[in-house]
């Protein structure tokens, strides 16, 4: 067991620990910008956020979006047809934001789908929900077509 | 050796900057697919637009107040703000109060309702499936859905956010109440039939 001693040096290591590691928190300046400590580059981000859709149709690839945003428990909070942008959040305990921009790729034939996500106050740069999100809107497309209720 | 644990738990804590997304915020859950059948209706309606107009009278004849439409995607986003007083807490904060001094009380006091309706057509069952062979003797699969004549499907979703009486928030969440869900569906229904009926 440790005595009192021990534990006073631990908890003090554990503040000059924590003080080093809160210099490490971002400056007002990458907050805006959202230029991150981790290294992870704007390319990168982007290709994590986007997905590519083999369909012209930017109305229904929309649409498929905000259906999905929906059974996913958000509730819609922007949706502009000529910007192609969706914003939802979904409240759970958490306030989870995100905005969906779907833009015509350039060949014409597909549709290239965006999104990013606010978890409470910080960006989601992590490549795994992206990917859920992203399963789900493929299942909820084949779902939609085929009108499984 | 709890001490050393909640410590590096801290540690590990601000290292992050903040908390982690959970991992099941984004991902297709079995219950999804019941709250959509609870949320959602389908009308035998004309026009998407009617449907929508019969939708944002329901929401007003709610007290909703509408913060976005679009209506080439069929979305209505409209808001409340209403009490939230509940007898049952109020009653125990004013017990807390009484044995630990008025520091201790707190009890909701307002909250924010929001709700969004979007309408979407409704797609018959099966895809048709068509097979063309051109003068090539390439052979073409076409297998769109084909949108019913008739027919939308609507789907409203609410959610909340609560504040105790300090201004603090103390909840958001969604609203799955399929009740709620089966009045609001009574109401439009109405409304349906009465604009139908061109009653003002």
């Amino acid at each position: 067991m440790l005595n009192k001693r021990t534990t006073l040096r631990f908890s003090l290591l554990s503040l000059a620990v924590m003080t080093t590691l809160l210099t490490g928190c971002q400056t007002m300046k990458e907050r805006v910008l959202d230029s991150s400590a981790d290294g992870q580059t704007s390319v990168e981000l982007r290709a994590i956020q986007s997905r590519s859709f083999d369909t012209p149709d930017k109305q229904k690839t929309m649409r498929s979006v905000i259906a999905t945003l929906q059974d996913l428990g958000f509730v819609v909070d922007k949706a502009d047809l000529d910007l192609g942008s969706v914003s939802a959040t979904k409240l759970s305990g958490y306030a989870l934001r995100m905005t969906v921009s779907v833009r015509p790729g350039a060949s014409g034939k597909n549709m290239i789908v965006r999104a990013n996500a606010q978890y409470n106050i910080t960006p989601v740069t992590d490549p795994k929900p992206y990917q859920d999100f992203f399963v789900s809107l493929q299942k909820s497309m084949f779902l939609q077509a085929n009108n499984v209720d | 050796m709890k001490k050393i644990i909640s410590s590096l738990t801290v540690v590990a804590m601000l290292a992050g900057c903040a908390g982690q997304i959970p991992p099941e915020a984004l991902q297709f859950q079995p219950d999804n697919l019941a709250n959509r059948q609870m949320q959602s209706r389908k009308y035998d309606i004309k026009t998407e637009k009617e449907l929508l107009s019969a939708s944002s009278n329901v929401l007003q004849d709610m007290g909703f107040n509408l913060d976005e439409s679009n209506m080439p995607l069929g979305v209505i986003v409209a808001s409340k703000s209403r009490d939230a007083t509940d007898g049952g807490q109020v009653a125990g904060a004013i017990l807390l109060g009484v044995l630990f001094g008025a520091a201790a009380v707190n009890y909701d006091k307002t909250q924010k309702i929001r709700a969004s309706l979007v309408t979407k057509p409704a797609a018959i069952k099966d895809p048709i499936h068509v097979l063309v062979a051109t003068k090539a003797g390439k052979q073409i699969k076409f297998d769109q859905p084909v949108e019913a004549s008739n027919g939308f499907i609507v789907r409203v979703t609410f959610q909340r956010l609560v504040w105790n009486q300090r201004g603090v928030m103390t909840k958001i969440e969604g609203v799955n109440d399929a009740d709620i869900y089966q009045e609001f569906y009574e109401k439009l229904s109405k409304s349906i039939f009465l604009q139908a009926q061109n009653v003002e």
